[in-house]
């Protein structure tokens, strides 16, 4: 439908909402979702905000093609100052909660303030009212959901909200839509939970509509799925086997961090694959994989929904984890076990879904874990501090670690601050595998070498989606570089990171780009959107947007200090594989980078950068 | 010379029974054999042999037919899979 061309403004403080009319100007410079909220964003907030204080925002934005007959337009972003790294935050969620907020007529939801008591966020089309959410609070997102649903008596009412993570100042809580997908990163959810909102409720009956040229709309977006539907990755790959394929694939390669990155490979590696999920349980003869799932509007459905084994140690006497649910995705599954040594698929999908039962980011959670492990294998911590034996590759451990987090209990607590604290606290900050105080995901950069620029400069911290050079440099998506090098990565990342921007702010799924480019999104969004939507347009609102989030994160105190790796990566080399030998060569490719990106040798955007794009 | 073959996603339908719970078969080559005899021999669909690594390090199409296999090597393959 395009844009609805209607902000809702929340106001928890005095608890109004209001609506506003969207800045049609910046839509036509930064598209939607995450590059127009952020515009919003670093206009109405100072970089230096506290990230929990009432004074930061938090922004829940659809992309013109969100609830649209895109393939994949389900998407929505929340942007905000983040709760763990200090930098500008986007953090992108599929499920159905995108689309509905679109039918009901709305592009975007700004909060501001904070509200004196716990509410949330109700929204019927036009009308939008904060309630009360006493009764909610202390509450999990699954039992959340199902609480707001019948009061609303509406089973199609979309639900996101916070756990008890959010609630209790995990750093890296989630929000999380539709009982499993989540804004997972960089503590959106924190941010939320620091406001005292627990949920938004959304009913949408409006349904799509606006559309620029609905014939052209009509044509491109066939056209598209056409491309989708012949492309073997988004046809056959990702359905069958999701993203967890790739764990035996990145073992292979030696880039599977294992044991917070003192490996490249995990002996046990298949034993948590896409492979072993498809296989039986010598336990009870039925396999962990239960179907496919897919997102509105979506014509891949990568997505896993799986079941536990009943007699697994984590779920015994415990049948509200019996059912079918979501997960393992290939970066959970990577976080909750190589990252600590943990071969044992059933305990981590229960911490997987411990996750996004409370609503707390795996990724970050397991790397923590693994750091926590590292710690205690050096002596530094003990079983005594930690409440248990915590080797490298207890399943018992992780299982109950991941159910004292979002509670806040015993050692669980200091889990809740992320690697980056955490190891400073216990006088190992080296210890802390991460960029910007956000984790890795799942690919090490001694084995991926454009990965470790990537991580590097990602405007949110670590982050794997903000540049996903392994497309190229593993998988040859568009063409295959080699992962070995560092030339021509400066370029490479530019280049993912660009078009990535542009992708985030439209609406749909980044999968999409493992078949569509840019090429493939133009003309659905110059059917939809009023403006003339051609590639240069495109290209440069993808340069904008990064821009401006960088621009952002220089004001809040970041340096080019910051766009660095661990010393673990640069000075300790990989042990096996063919990256046997290599460290990663990050202090060659930063100043390629920057002036691939028009920046001087501090990282900052020169005037003439500035200018060009409009900034 | 012994050479370990991985196949992994929908091309482990091609292993044997008892191969597939670890994805591998160790085979008995002679000299100087490619990937791409390999992959005849076995019958695997070219177009879902897409990725081709010898010791983690990838193949290029251009060069399956050329590339001598070594003793203690392992090739692995998999179809067009992406992830992330």
């Amino acid at each position: 439908m395009g844009w609805t061309k209607k902000v809702l403004r929340v106001d928890l403080s005095k608890g109004t909402c209001k609506s506003e009319p969207l800045n049609m100007k910046w839509a036509q410079e930064y598209l939607g979702q995450r590059g127009l909220a952020t515009k919003y964003f670093v206009e109405e907030v100072d970089p230096k905000v506290d990230p929990l204080s009432p004074a930061n925002k938090m922004i829940m934005a659809t992309g013109p093609l969100t609830g649209t007959m895109a393939s994949t337009g389900g998407r929505y972003s929340v942007i905000t100052k983040g709760a763990l790294t200090g930098a500008i935050a986007c953090s992108n969620s599929g499920g159905y909660f995108g689309a509905e907020m679109k039918f009901a007529g709305w592009d975007m939801v700004i909060f501001e303030g904070k509200s004196p008591k716990p509410v949330y966020l109700a929204i019927e089309d036009d009308k939008a009212e904060l309630r009360d959410a006493a009764h909610l609070w202390g509450k999990t997102v699954w039992q959340t959901e199902e609480i707001i649903k019948k009061t609303h008596q509406d089973p199609q009412t979309r639900v996101c909200s916070i756990g008890r993570a959010g609630e209790n100042g995990v750093m890296y809580a989630c929000i999380v839509n539709d009982l499993h997908r989540a804004a997972g990163r960089s503590g959106v959810g924190t941010v939320m939970g620091s406001k005292n909102l627990k949920a938004v409720a959304i009913r949408g009956t409006k349904g799509a509509g606006g559309i620029k040229d609905g014939k052209a709309f009509m044509k491109a977006t066939v056209a598209a799925k056409k491309v989708l539907a012949e492309n073997a990755v988004t046809s056959q790959g990702l359905p069958t086997y999701g993203t967890q394929v790739l764990m035996n694939v990145i073992n292979e390669m030696g880039a599977l961090p294992t044991r917070n990155h003192r490996d490249v490979q995990f002996e046990d590696a298949r034993k948590i694959s896409g492979e072993a999920m498809h296989e039986k349980r010598p336990t009870d003869g039925k396999a962990q994989l239960v179907t496919n799932a897919a997102c509105f509007g979506c014509t891949i459905a990568c997505g896993r929904i799986s079941k536990m084994d009943e007699g697994h140690f984590s779920v015994v006497n415990k049948p509200e984890y019996w059912g079918a649910s979501g997960g393992l995705e290939y970066e959970a599954a990577w976080a909750l076990g190589a990252a600590n040594g943990v071969g044992d698929l059933e305990a981590l999908q229960y911490a997987n879904l411990i996750c996004n039962e409370d609503g707390y980011d795996p990724i970050t959670f397991g790397a923590t874990v693994g750091a926590a492990m590292e710690l205690y294998d050096l002596g530094i911590l003990t079983k005594e501090q930690i409440g248990m034996d915590a080797p490298f590759g207890s399943a018992e451990a992780l299982v109950k670690l991941s159910e004292m987090t979002a509670k806040g209990e015993g050692f669980g607590k200091e889990l809740g601050l992320g690697s980056a604290r955490l190891c400073a606290k216990y006088g190992k900050p080296e210890l802390s595998m991460g960029v910007k105080k956000q984790e890795f995901p799942a690919y090490d950069s001694r084995g991926i070498q454009g990965m470790g620029l990537a991580y590097a400069t990602s405007n949110r911290g670590a982050c794997h989606l903000r540049g996903y050079t392994v497309a190229s440099e593993v998988l040859g998506i568009p063409v295959k570089t080699d992962p070995l090098v560092t030339e021509g990565k400066a370029d490479l990342v530019k280049a993912f990171q660009d078009a990535t921007s542009v992708f985030d702010s439209a609406g749909v799924c980044v999968f999409t780009t493992f078949a569509w480019t840019l090429a493939d999104l133009q003309p659905q969004l110059d059917a939809a959107c009023e403006g003339g939507w051609s590639m240069e347009k495109l290209a440069l609102v993808g340069e904008r947007i990064w821009n401006m989030e960088r621009v952002f994160n220089n004001a809040a105190g970041f340096t080019a200090k910051d766009d660095d790796l661990p010393p673990r990566l640069k000075t300790e080399a990989a042990k096996t594989g063919p990256a046997k030998g290599k460290v990663n060569g990050i202090d060659v490719m930063r100043p390629e980078y920057y002036k691939a990106r028009g920046w001087d040798e501090k990282g900052v955007p020169s005037k003439d950068t500035l200018k060009r794009l409009g900034l | 010379m012994k050479v370990t073959l991985k196949l992994y996603a929908t091309l482990s339908d091609h292993l044997p029974t008892q191969a597939r719970k670890t994805n591998a078969v160790e085979l008995d080559l002679p000299a100087g054999t490619s990937p791409a005899q390999v992959i005849e021999t076995w019958s695997l669909p070219i177009k879902l042999c897409h990725l081709v690594l010898v010791d983690g390090v990838f193949v290029p199409p251009a060069e399956r037919a050329t590339r001598a296999l070594a003793e203690g090597e392992v090739l692995a393959i998999w179809p067009p899979i992406a992830g992330g």
